[in-house]
C-alpha cells in the first residue's frame, strides 16, 4: 500500500526529527572540522586564521594526546573485559532457579540507574578513602596497608567505578540472551555425557556471541566519552594519569581556550568513535526487517 | 534455559552464594544510603559502623533547608521531563512515517540516526559551546532541554518504531477507510494501541536524561544547574561533608532508582536499539 498520499505524508512526518538531528551533529560537527583548521583562541579574538593542519600536528605530536590515548584504550579495554566476563558469569548465575531471583536481579541491575557523579563520588569517599573509607578498614582488617587509590592506583580506581556501572549493562544483555537459549539442546548434551564445563563452551557462549559483540560494541561508543567520572575525581590527574581523550579535549576547549587544537581532538575522537560504529550499524542493520 | 536442582541443599547453598555476590554489587549504594542517615563524626568512623549508630536525619532536613536544593531537583525534573515530551512529539510522527508508509529510504535513514547518537560529543562540544554563549543559551533551561531531546531522540524514536511494528497495519487502514483523518487515525487509533510502548521509551528517556552529566556539567553553571551538578559541587576538598553528600545522593538517585526498576526490561530494547532480543 505505497500509495502517493501516503509517501508524501510519510516524508512530511519524518522531516522534523531528521531536520533537527542533521542540524544538531552534522552543522556542529562540520564547524568543528573547520574550526580545527584554524588558529583560534578565545583569549584572542579576531586573530583567526587559516593554519591546515598544524592543530592536527600538534595535537598528534602532544604527549599528552600519547598519554590520554593509552589511557583511553586501557580503561576501555579493562572496562570490557571486566564487565563482559562478569556479565556472563552473573547471567549464567541469575538464569538458575534461586531463592529472591527477582529481588535478586534488581539489586544486580541497580548501580546502571545512579548517576555517574554520584557513582564517583561515593566511591572516591565513601569506599576508597585511604583513611575512613570502607576499603581501608577492610585491608586494615586483613593486615594490609590500605591503598590510596586516587594516588597510587588512580587510572584503576576510575576503571573499577566505571566497570561497576556498565556491569549491570552487559549483565542484563546477556541475561536475555541466555533465556532465549533452547533447553533441549542442553538436555540434549546432557543425556550424551556433556558435562558442564563442555556445555558451556559448545552450547552457551556459541549462542551468546551475538549478544557479548553487540555489549562489546556499544559499551566501546560510551565508554570512549567517559568524563563525569573524571571530572568529579581527578580532574585527569595525578598529571595525566587519568586523562582521557574526552577530557583531554574539554581542557583545551573550556579551560585553555584553544578552539582550534580542541577541535582537532574532537574530530580525532570522532574518528576512533567511527571506527567501532561502522561495525554496530552493520550489525544493528543486518538485524532490522524494515 | 534454566537448571532445576536436584537437592534442595544444593539450591540453598547456591542461592546464598547468589546473593552474596548480588549484595557485594549493590553495596555501595546500600552503605550510600546508610551513611545518609549518620552524623558527620560516625560516618568516617573507623572501624564503620553499620547500624549501631545513633540514626538521624539532620543530613536530610539540611539540605531540604537549603532553599537552593529544590532547585536542583527542579531543573532535574523540567530537563528530563521538558526533554522527553518535546522528544515524544517528534519521535511519535517520525515512527509512525518510518512504520506504516515506509520508503526504500527508511531503513537507511533509520541507521543514519543511530548513528549520530555514536558520535562523541566532545566531537561537538566547541561549536555548541560557542552557539550556546553567542546565543545566550548557556545556563538556560531551554537550552539544555533541546540538548537532552536531540541526544536521546534517535533512542526514542528507534524504540517507537520497534513497537509500532507489531501493530497490525490493518487496523490503522479500517480506520482510515472509515474516513478518519491522519491526527485522528494517529490519535484515536496509533497511540491506545501503543500505549505500554510510549509508556517505555519515556520512561528510558527520563532516565538517561536524568543521569546525563556531560553536557549539563559543561552547559550549566548555576540557573539551569541539575541534580548531576549539584552532586558534583560536593567534590570541592574543603570540608568532609560524607554524611550531606550521601543524603544529597540519596535523594538525587532514589526516585530513578525506583523507574529503573520498573523498566528493567525495556531497557534491553531501548539501548541495544532491536539487536537482543
Amino acid at each position: 500500500m505505497s500509495t502517493r498520499a501516503s509517501t508524501l505524508a510519510g516524508h512530511v512526518m519524518s522531516a522534523p526529527s531528521i531536520i533537527a538531528l542533521f542540524l544538531w551533529m552534522i552543522v556542529p560537527l562540520g564547524m568543528t572540522i573547520y574550526f580545527s583548521f584554524l588558529r583560534y583562541n578565545l583569549l584572542s579574538p579576531g586573530m583567526e586564521e587559516w593554519i591546515g593542519f598544524v592543530n592536527y600536528k600538534f595535537f598528534l605530536t602532544d604527549h599528552a594526546f600519547f598519554a590520554s590515548l593509552a589511557n583511553t584504550l586501557i580503561l576501555v579495554g579493562s572496562v570490557l573485559v571486566i564487565t563482559v566476563i562478569g556479565g556472563i558469569l552473573i547471567g549464567l548465575m541469575l538464569d538458575q532457579a534461586i531463592f529472591g531471583r527477582g529481588i535478586l536481579r534488581i539489586l544486580v541491575i541497580s548501580p546502571f540507574f545512579i548517576m555517574p557523579t554520584v557513582n564517583a563520588l561515593v566511591w572516591k569517599n565513601l569506599l576508597m578513602n585511604p583513611v575512613s573509607g570502607f576499603f581501608a578498614w577492610i585491608s586494615m582488617s586483613l593486615g594490609f596497608q590500605p591503598i590510596d587509590w586516587f594516588t597510587q592506583a588512580p587510572l584503576t580506581a576510575i576503571i573499577i567505578m566505571v566497570a561497576w556501572q556498565w556491569l549491570p549493562f552487559a549483565t542484563l544483555i546477556l541475561l536475555t540472551a541466555l533465556q532465549s537459549l533452547d533447553r533441549d539442546q542442553k538436555e540434549a548434551a546432557q543425556m550424551d555425557g556433556a558435562g558442564p564445563i563442555a556445555i558451556f563452551f559448545y552450547i552457551t557462549l556459541p549462542h551468546l556471541s551475538r549478544a557479548i559483540t553487540v555489549v562489546i560494541l556499544i559499551e566501546t561508543i560510551f565508554l570512549l566519552t567517559v568524563f563525569a567520572e573524571i571530572f568529579v575525581t581527578t580532574g585527569g590527574g595525578p598529571g595525566l594519569a587519568t586523562t582521557n581523550i574526552a577530557f583531554l579535549v574539554y581542557t583545551q576547549a573550556l579551560l585553555q581556550y584553544d578552539v582550534g587544537g580542541a577541535s582537532a581532538g574532537g574530530i580525532v575522537a570522532v574518528i576512533l568513535a567511527n571506527i567501532v560504529a561502522i561495525f554496530l550499524v552493520r550489525l544493528i542493520g543486518k538485524n532490522l526487517d524494515a | 534455559m534454566e537448571t532445576n536442582f536436584k537437592s534442595p541443599t544444593g539450591k540453598i547453598a547456591y542461592s546464598v552464594f547468589a546473593w552474596i555476590v548480588g549484595l557485594a554489587i549493590f553495596f555501595p549504594i546500600l552503605w550510600m544510603a546508610l551513611t545518609s542517615f549518620k552524623s558527620e563524626i560516625d560516618a568516617v568512623n573507623m572501624p564503620p559502623l553499620f547500624f549501631d549508630f545513633n540514626w538521624t536525619l539532620e543530613n536530610y532536613t539540611g539540605i531540604l533547608e537549603q532553599s537552593n536544593y529544590f532547585k536542583f531537583a527542579m531543573n532535574s525534573i523540567i530537563l528530563s521531563f521538558g526533554s522527553t515530551i518535546i522528544g515524544l512529539v517528534f519521535a511519535v510522527t517520525c515512527a509512525w512515517a518510518m512504520a506504516f508508509n515506509p520508503t526504500k529510504r527508511t531503513k537507511d535513514t533509520l541507521l543514519w540516526m543511530l548513528s549520530t547518537k555514536m558520535m562523541p560529543p566532545v566531537g561537538v562540544l566547541v561549536p555548541i559551546y560557542l552557539m550556546f554563549r553567542d546565543w545566550g543559551l548557556l545556563d538556560s533551561r531551554f537550552g539544555l532541554i533541546m540538548v537532552l531531546f536531540l541526544m536521546n531522540l534517535p533512542i526514542m524514536v528507534w524504540m517507537l518504531y520497534t513497537y509500532f511494528k507489531e501493530i497490525p497495519k490493518d487496523i490503522l487502514e479500517a480506520a482510515r477507510m472509515d474516513g478518519a483523518t491522519l491526527p485522528k487515525e494517529i490519535f484515536f487509533v496509533l497511540l491506545p494501541m501503543a500505549v505500554p510502548g510510549i509508556a517505555s521509551t519515556m520512561l528510558l528517556n527520563i532516565i538517561l536524561a536524568w543521569n546525563e552529566a556531560f553536557w549539563t556539567l559543561n552547559l550549566t553553571t548555576s540557573d539551569a544547574a541539575p541534580l548531576t551538578a549539584f552532586i558534583a559541587s560536593y567534590s570541592s576538598p574543603e570540608g568532609l561533608f560524607w554524611a550531606k553528600l550521601s543524603a544529597a545522593s540519596t535523594l538525587a538517585v532514589a526516585p530513578i532508582l525506583v523507574v529503573g526498576w520498573f523498566s528493567q526490561k525495556q531497557l534491553v530494547r531501548g539501548l541495544t536499539f532491536g539487536a537482543v532480543k
